[in-house]
């Protein structure tokens, strides 16, 4: 290991050496704020070398990771959204129960390996990453030990998750069989189908579809949403899932996908049933938790759309849908979390009758946060499912274009239900909603600034897709 | 005097925000801030019209700037004589909006008029847009304002409606969306190059499967706004449920939207699959005629009654717009000013008699004459006007339509013509029922207000102008239609040279 691989690597040993420090400081005084901000500092500090890392050029560290525009530029978001998501928890944690302060260490190792995933280029750092981000989250799920959901949430994750993680190696062992080596950039797909490479990557990713809980590999999504805690939800919908697109995209991007039809198949079948799947499943839900679980079941369809037109802008167009899924995603979670009291998150549909009326504000974040994820013009989901749509079409996929249109418009139902709910005039009689607590300045000011960058990514997203399309260069 | 272009939508944007704001200390100020902004508005765009007048090309304003240059999205306002008068129509229904909502709206007026000026500025944007992806932009962000406008302020079955609105029209929208992109890379492949701009994208070559397919995903977007029989249905429940407001702007304006889609880019963008498909577009037409006039005697509710005449006299617009000579389509940009006045009036009459009254229920209506008869007058006037009396604006227009497609469409035009007499007995029958004959039910409620007789006043003088003297309307019109007309000739022409072009039918 050379100087130059601990310069390229600061943003990760910064976000590793983090929870250690925060987890020293809890053992000497419990202070909850001292821990947000710490946890805050550490990944503002996590941030700031990737704009010096940027010049560098794609780095090699060992086999096992590459840092360059592609990892640097998914960091950057993952350590984002973490930070919004812990600056979310602060105030439903200090509502909520009495030990908060583990779940900044949980969700900084999460975010940890979310970045060795994003940053992976080897099987075993693949491995690795997932591991840390899922032995994180296992335990987020499952932190209202008094919450029966929130630990049948917590032992489902743990049950599917290490048989996901089963499948996930047995198909690295029969690639590495069939190739050799377990560094991603080896990996061609050849036109005469291998049976071996094929499984494994089948296998593989099989895996993969599990955590972004695509469909038939959904089934855990909707109870995990229900049960975990709200900002643990959140880092679910946001940051697993985000670090997963990273590593698929990075393995599968290069390896051509189009160019083994049998992947290619199964993939679009997966796309077209994960789209209609979840948008067909979440018409049926009363509970808006579960919405957002099928909901982000068809997104991640949506993106797998994008990314199977293949090449440039296949990873362009996903990864700028994954990062108006992201900002959507943090604003609705943060809104469930912003109303939840001590005793229950304010899941139900019914929570929000009327909020229009007594929290304007937090019923317009969730309005716009809804109607991006819904993909309503001047909020970034638009343009999100325009780019995508654009890198489908224009690589002749017309029957996933119009399965993506088709299932958007069912889409479109559930989210104007809930919508509708939260602009439906109170009942008179009807005192303040026990789950209606006045939100905090620290979340309202979080919750402005995303509906804030919601609306401006539907308006001008110029910036944020050069951006995107210089760190493609990388990796194409 | 270019940069006025995005002035006038971002004008209403920030009009509509400043309404917002000061609808949470004062419900006055946030209405006389949006009468303002309006009023504003339509001096801006008199001046304007001064200014171009006497202009001979046919684009005589021009805005382009680059928006998301990586994706080839542009921003490309222009302006020519059928967006001006569609400009006008925004203006002067989106001030009777304001008006007719004076004392009727309220609770929540800031949201109520920032609503209200979104959707007036988004149809700014429609009227002007130039860029298909600006076009579609602009298309759908009027959804999320009227869907509230149904939603919070309608009447009692509002979620329904809203709700069948929308999906409706999105599915429509969506479309059209994929539409577009398809027009995007059947352009690259012909030309090379990655352009959304209208100008560009005309006479684009493409085989004549792929024409028709693309030509489709715009008409449907195009048919629901336009509520054109069989995707008419969200029409009804929407209209009937929305407050006055929302439904003079339903009526008078997003209808006209679906016209001027079908007009500015359906027909000149894909000439060829029009023409085979124009057959079918005015068999559409001529059935929703008749059928929204049938459908308009079984109504019992004159809200819902008002809005199936909409039916029948888009049915008009559509006969007009694919007959496509320039006799009929200075016909249907005649029905669709007129219409839009008129049943903008009709609306805001029966508004008047809701507030009054609490019911629109006609079985309950009758002898309202003599309890009103300054109301009994100008309904008597509105139903003359919608039968197409000669000498006001219906008639001109309906009249040129029928004319135009009477050369070719001989059957068409017959029973369409059918249609005339059967306006002429639904709107007598309407006022039979509600202003004529006895009261029965005892009725007692004061006559027109000041304020709503000056609503009347304006809306019964520009169907008075538009009738006797159409002349100016029609010469504003004429040089973008002529345009237009080329512009599908000629792309005609380059696609396939051999076939006659008779007498200007697409």
């Amino acid at each position: 290991m050379t100087p130059a691989d601990l310069t390229a690597l600061l943003p990760l040993i910064i976000l590793a050496a983090t929870p250690v420090v925060v987890l020293l400081v809890i053992a000497f005084r419990r202070s909850h704020l001292l821990t947000l901000i710490l946890t805050l500092l550490g990944l503002l500090l996590a941030f700031v070398p990737l704009f010096t890392a940027r010049s560098g050029g794609p780095q090699n560290v060992m086999p096992l990771l590459v840092i360059d525009g592609y990892a640097l530029f998914y960091v950057g978001l993952l350590v984002t959204v973490a930070f919004a998501a812990a600056v979310l928890a602060y105030p439903y944690l200090k509502r909520h129960t009495d030990r908060r302060e583990e779940f900044y260490v949980l969700l900084l190792l999460a975010t940890l390996g979310a970045a060795v995933l994003a940053a992976s280029n080897h099987f075993a750092s693949f491995f690795l990453g997932l591991e840390i981000l899922s032995v994180a989250l296992y335990v987020l799920v499952a932190y209202r030990r008094e919450d029966e959901r929130s630990i049948e949430g917590g032992f489902k994750y743990l049950v599917l998750a290490a048989t996901s993680a089963a499948f996930l190696l047995l198909g690295m062992a029969l690639v590495y069989a069939q190739q050799g080596t377990m560094a991603f950039d080896r990996l061609v797909l050849q036109p005469t189908p291998n049976l071996l490479l094929l499984v494994g990557l089948g296998l593989i990713l099989v895996g993969i579809g599990f955590k972004l809980a695509l469909v038939p590999f959904h089934m855990w999504a909707p109870d995990v949403y229900e049960g975990a805690p709200a900002p643990a939800a959140t880092l679910i919908a946001t940051v697993s899932k985000g670090s997963v697109v990273a590593v698929f995209l990075r393995l599968f991007v290069p390896a051509d996908i189009g160019s083994s039809p049998t992947l290619f198949w199964a993939l679009s079948a997966v796309a077209i049933a994960s789209m209609f799947g979840g948008n067909l499943l979440a018409l049926a839900q009363n509970n808006v938790k579960r919405i957002l679980a099928y909901s982000s079941i068809a997104h991640l369809g949506y993106v797998l759309v994008g990314f199977l037109a293949g090449g440039a802008q296949a990873v362009a167009a996903s990864t700028f849908y994954v990062v108006t899924y992201l900002a959507a995603t943090l604003a609705a979670f943060g809104v469930v979390g912003a109303l939840s009291n001590s005793r229950r998150d304010a899941d139900a549909i019914e929570d929000y009758h009327g909020l229009y009326w007594r929290r304007p504000w937090l019923a317009a974040v969730l309005t716009v946060a809804l109607f991006s994820l819904a993909g309503i013009p001047l909020t970034a989901g638009f343009l999100g499912k325009l780019y995508v749509l654009l890198a489908s079409v224009g690589a002749g996929l017309w029957p996933l274009a119009v399965s993506l249109v088709a299932s958007s418009v069912i889409g479109l139902y559930y989210y104007l239900r809930v919508i509708v709910a939260m602009f439906a005039q109170p009942e008179a009689e009807q005192g303040v909603s026990p789950t209606h607590p006045l939100p905090s300045v620290v979340e309202g000011g979080t919750l402005g600034v995303l509906a804030v960058l919601l609306v401006g990514l539907g308006v001008y997203p110029t910036p944020i897709i050069r951006l995107i399309e210089a760190m493609v260069a990388n990796l194409i | 005097m270019n940069q006025i272009l995005p002035i006038l939508v971002l004008w209403l944007l920030a009009g509509g925000f400043l309404a917002w704001l000061a609808g949470r200390w004062s419900k006055p100020l946030a209405r006389w801030i949006s009468l303002g902004a309006l009023i504003l508005h339509l001096g801006a765009l008199a001046w304007l019209g001064v200014q171009v007048a006497g202009q001979q090309t046919s684009w005589v304003l021009d805005f382009t700037w680059p928006w998301i240059p990586q994706l080839g999205f542009g921003i490309h306002l222009a302006l020519d004589g059928l967006s001006y008068l569609l400009l006008l129509l925004v203006d002067l229904l989106g001030i009777v909006a304001v008006a007719c909502s004076w004392k009727g709206i309220q609770e929540r007026v800031g949201f109520f008029h920032f609503n209200l000026l979104w959707i007036l500025a988004a149809l700014t944007g429609v009227f002007l847009a130039l860029d298909l992806i600006l076009f579609y932009f602009f298309w759908e962000a009027m959804l999320v304002p009227l869907y509230f406008l149904i939603g919070i302020w309608g009447h009692k079955n509002r979620r329904y409606a809203a709700l069948k609105f929308f999906i409706f029209t999105q599915a429509g929208g969506l479309l059209m969306l994929l539409a577009i992109l398809g027009l995007y890379f059947v352009h690259e492949q012909a030309t090379g190059t990655y352009t959304f701009d209208y100008l560009q994208l005309l006479g684009t070559r493409m085989s004549p499967a792929v024409g028709m397919w693309l030509m489709l995903g715009f008409f449907a977007a195009f048919a629901v706004k336009l509520a054109a029989v069989p995707v008419h249905t969200w029409l009804p429940d929407a209209h009937t449920e929305a407050p006055t407001a929302g439904s003079v702007i339903m009526a008078g304006l997003l209808l006209k939207a679906g016209a001027y889609g079908m007009l500015r880019f359906l027909v000149p963008l894909f000439p060829e699959a029009a023409l085979r498909f124009a057959p079918v577009a005015m068999v559409m037409g001529g059935v929703g005629i008749v059928y929204g006039a049938i459908l308009t005697f079984s109504q019992t509710d004159l809200k819902r009654l008002v809005a199936y005449t909409s039916i029948s006299h888009m049915g008009f617009v559509l006969l007009g717009i694919f007959t496509w000579n320039l006799l009929a389509l200075q016909g249907a940009v005649m029905v669709m000013l007129a219409h839009g006045v008129t049943t903008g009036a009709l609306f805001v009459l029966v508004g008047y008699l809701q507030e009054r009254m609490h019911t629109r229920d006609l079985q309950r209506m009758g002898g309202l004459w003599s309890v009103a008869p300054a109301m009994g007058g100008v309904a008597l006037f509105l139903a003359a006007a919608s039968l197409g009396l000669p000498g006001l604006a219906n008639f001109v227009g309906e009249c040129l339509v029928l004319l135009g497609a009477y050369v070719h469409h001989g059957p068409i035009v017959i029973v369409a013509a059918v249609g005339f007499i059967l306006a002429a007995v639904y709107a007598l029958w309407m006022i039979q029922r509600t202003f004529a004959g006895p009261n029965r039910h005892g009725w007692r409620f004061p006559d027109l207000t000041g304020r709503e007789a000056a609503i009347m006043a304006l809306l019964v003088a520009a169907i008075v102008g538009l009738g006797l003297y159409p002349q100016p309307a029609l010469n504003t019109a004429q040089r973008a239609l002529e345009t237009m007309q080329q512009y599908a000739v000629s792309a005609q022409e380059m696609a396939s040279p051999v076939q006659p072009s008779d007498g200007g039918a697409p």
